[in-house]
C-alpha cells in the first residue's frame, strides 16, 4: 500500500485538495482511503463519506495532536492494509507550526494557501521545510504577482520540494499532484521508521491538567522568556 | 561556483555577487555573519542546540546553504532561454471524438477563446498549464519548442507556462504599490529592480486612465487601477510566456493598450472573452464546444474593418460615460 502524509495549517484547503486528487485516482482505478487527524471536531468525515471515500477520523481532544498522531499512525496503516487500499492519505493539521507529521521514506505533502501572506512560508517550519511536495491553494483569487512571490518564498525555505499550485474547488493543477502520489513508496509497516523531525517536547504540570497560572504551578519541562 | 567557494568566501563578497543569499540567513533567523566572515566559519560558530531547534546539524545546514544558492542560481538563469513556440496537439472531445487540430502559438500573438459556459475553455487552459502529455481527460499534448517538456521539470512545478489575470483576482498584501512591485521584482531576482518598478508603475497609471500614487496601498486601488497594475506587472515581470486573460471587459482599463503592451513584451496572449472589441483584436479565435476545439477562425479583413467600426461606437459610449461622470446630461440625439 502506498502511504502519504498531508499536513498544513487549518483552513488551507487540505480536505478539498485530497477530495479533488482522489477523484482522479479513483478514475485511474486506485482504491483510496483517508485518515483524518484533528483536534476538537471535524466535519470532514461527512465530506469524505459523501465522496464515497472510506475514512477514519481521530480527534486528539486533550492531547497534543502530533503526539496523538504518532501514537496511532501504525495502527492506521494496518487498518489501511486490511481495507485493501492502494493508497492511504493521512491528513493532519499542523496546528502550532512547530509540528510536522512527516515520516522518513513516506511521501510528505504540505498544503498552504496564498491568502496566508508572504511571510507565512518562513513561519511554518518543519511541516513545510521537510515536505517533498508543497501544494499551494487559493491562487484563483490573488494576483499573479502574489502567486509568484509566494511560490518563490516557498522555494527559498524548501529548495528541493516540488511546488504545485492546485485549485481545491475546480481541481485545476491536481494532475501533477496525482502523479506524485502514484509514485509514492509502498509501506507495509512503520514499525521502527523515524519521523523526519522531532515533535515539540512537553512534560509539565499543564500537560497533566493544571489550569492555575503561577511559578509554583509549573513543574517539569518549562521554558521561560527573558523580560529583563 | 563550487561548494567550497560558496562556503569559504567572505560573506560581504558573496552578497555583492549574490544579494539573494541574504534571504537564507534572514529566513533561518540565526543572525547575519560578520562582513569578513565566511559562511563555513559562521556556521561553525552556531550552537548545536540552536540548530537542533531547526531540525538541523552543522553538516545539514551547510548542505542547505549550498542547495539554496544552487537553486537561486538556476532560478535566476532560468529565463535565459525563453520558450519561442508552444504547440498544442489535439486529443478528443467529451464524447471521445478525435479533436483534429495542431496549433502553434508564438510570442506576441493574441489568441481568443470563445464558447459557452461548460464548453471546455477551462479544460483547454488547464491542459496548457500542466503541459498535458496525453495524461489528462482530453488526451491533448503540449510541446515547447517542438519537444515535450522534461518530465522531472514538469513534476517539480518549476516552469510555469501560464500567468493568469482574471476579474476575480485581488491584491491581498498589506503593502504600497511601490513596496509591492519591489517585492515582486526581488523575487524575480532582476538586476535593476528600482528601474523596473518605476517602469511598471508608469505603465499601470497610463493603462488605468485614473492616476494613483506609488504610495497607495494596493488593497485601496479601484477595480480599474488594480487590473491595470496587474496587467503591467504581469507583462513586465512574470516569467511565464503565456498570459491568460479571463474577463477583463468591464475592468475600466484601456483594453487595447493593455493588449498592445503584452504583445510588445513578447507574451502569448490567450484571452477568454465575448467582448466584440477584444475578440476581434485577436489574430485567431478558437471556438470551443463539447470539450473540444471545433474551429480555428483567423480574424478576416472584414472582421478587422468591423472592429474599427465597433471601436468608434465604443469611443462614443465612453464619451457618454465621461459626460455622466462630469455631471452632464445626455439629452441629445445619440
Amino acid at each position: 500500500m502506498k502511504l502519504v502524509t498531508l499536513a498544513g495549517p487549518p483552513s488551507s484547503g487540505k480536505t478539498s485538495v485530497v477530495l479533488r486528487v482522489a477523484e482522479g485516482l479513483a478514475d485511474a482505478g486506485l482504491r483510496v482511503g483517508v485518515i483524518k487527524f484533528d483536534c476538537l471536531s471535524s466535519d470532514d468525515q461527512q465530506r469524505y463519506e459523501k465522496a464515497g471515500i472510506p475514512v477514519k477520523t481521530g480527534l486528539a481532544g486533550g492531547l497534543c495532536p502530533d503526539h496523538f498522531f504518532v501514537a496511532n499512525i501504525e495502527q492506521g496503516v494496518q487498518w489501511g492494509r486490511r481495507s485493501g487500499f492502494d493508497l492511504l492519505m493521512v491528513e493532519s493539521a499542523g496546528l502550532c507550526n512547530r509540528c510536522s507529521p512527516h515520516i522518513r521514506e513516506v511521501l510528505a505533502v504540505c498544503v498552504i494557501d496564498n491568502l496566508s501572506g508572504v511571510h507565512t512560508p518562513r513561519k511554518i517550519g518543519p511541516m513545510l521545510k521537510t515536505a517533498d511536495v508543497v501544494v499551494i491553494t487559493k491562487g484563483d483569487i490573488v494576483s499573479q504577482a502574489e502567486r509568484e512571490v509566494f511560490a518563490f518564498r516557498v522555494r527559498q525555505v524548501n529548495p528541493r520540494a516540488a511546488v504545485l499550485p492546485v485549485n481545491g474547488l475546480t481541481g485545476q493543477g491536481a494532475l501533477l499532484l496525482h502523479k506524485h502520489l502514484q509514485g509514492a513508496a509502498e509501506t507495509d509497516s512503520l514499525e521502527q521508521v523515524r519521523l523526519r523531525f522531532s515533535m515539540p517536547a512537553a512534560l509539565c504540570s499543564y500537560c497533566l491538567g493544571e489550569t492555575r497560572i503561577g511559578r509554583d504551578c509549573q513543574i517539569g519541562n518549562v521554558k521561560t522568556m527573558d523580560f529583563s | 561556483m563550487s561548494e567550497r567557494e560558496l562556503l569559504q568566501q567572505p560573506v560581504s563578497e558573496l552578497l555583492e555577487q549574490r544579494p539573494y543569499l541574504r534571504d537564507f540567513f534572514v529566513a533561518l533567523q540565526l543572525g547575519m555573519p560578520g562582513p569578513g566572515q565566511c559562511p563555513a566559519a559562521f556556521f561553525a560558530g552556531l550552537q548545536a542546540a540552536q540548530l537542533a531547534e531547526l531540525g538541523l546539524d552543522h553538516a545539514a545546514l551547510a548542505a542547505q546553504f549550498v542547495d539554496f544558492a544552487r537553486h537561486m542560481e538556476q532560478f535566476q538563469h532560468g529565463g535565459d532561454q525563453p520558450v519561442r513556440k508552444v504547440t498544442l496537439l489535439g486529443g478528443r472531445d467529451k464524447q471521445g471524438r478525435p479533436e483534429d487540430v495542431q496549433l502553434e502559438f508564438a510570442p506576441g500573438e493574441v489568441v481568443c477563446v470563445v464558447g459557452p459556459t461548460g464548453s471546455g475553455k477551462s479544460r483547454l487552459l488547464a491542459d496548457i498549464e500542466c503541459m498535458a502529455q496525453g495524461d489528462t481527460p482530453s488526451g491533448r499534448r503540449i510541446l515547447l519548442d517542438d519537444r515535450p517538456p522534461d518530465e522531472a521539470a514538469r513534476l517539480s512545478g518549476e516552469q510555469r507556462l501560464v500567468a493568469q489575470l482574471s476579474q476575480n483576482m485581488n491584491f491581498v498584501m498589506d503593502l504600497s504599490v511601490r513596496e509591492f512591485l519591489t517585492l515582486h521584482a526581488e523575487s524575480r531576482l532582476v538586476d535593476d529592480s528600482q528601474a523596473v518598478v518605476e517602469q511598471i508603475f508608469a505603465t499601470a497609471v497610463e493603462l488605468a486612465g485614473e492616476p494613483f500614487t506609488a504610495e497607495t496601498p494596493v488593497t485601496a486601488l479601484s477595480g480599474g487601477q488594480s487590473r491595470a497594475l496587474m496587467i503591467a506587472d504581469t507583462a513586465c515581470l512574470s516569467a511565464s510566456p503565456i498570459v491568460l486573460i479571463d474577463e477583463i471587459e468591464n475592468a475600466g482599463v484601456d483594453r487595447r493598450r493593455a493588449l498592445e503592451l503584452l504583445v510588445k513584451k513578447e507574451k502569448i496572449v490567450l484571452m477568454a472573452t465575448h467582448d466584440p472589441l477584444l475578440a476581434l483584436s485577436g489574430d485567431r479565435r478558437l471556438v470551443i464546444a463539447g470539450g473540444g476545439i471545433r474551429q480555428v477562425l483567423v480574424t478576416s479583413e472584414r472582421e478587422r474593418a468591423n472592429r474599427r467600426a465597433l471601436e468608434a461606437l465604443d469611443r462614443r459610449l465612453l464619451a457618454v460615460r465621461e459626460a455622466l461622470r462630469r455631471g452632464e446630461t445626455i439629452d441629445f440625439d445619440f
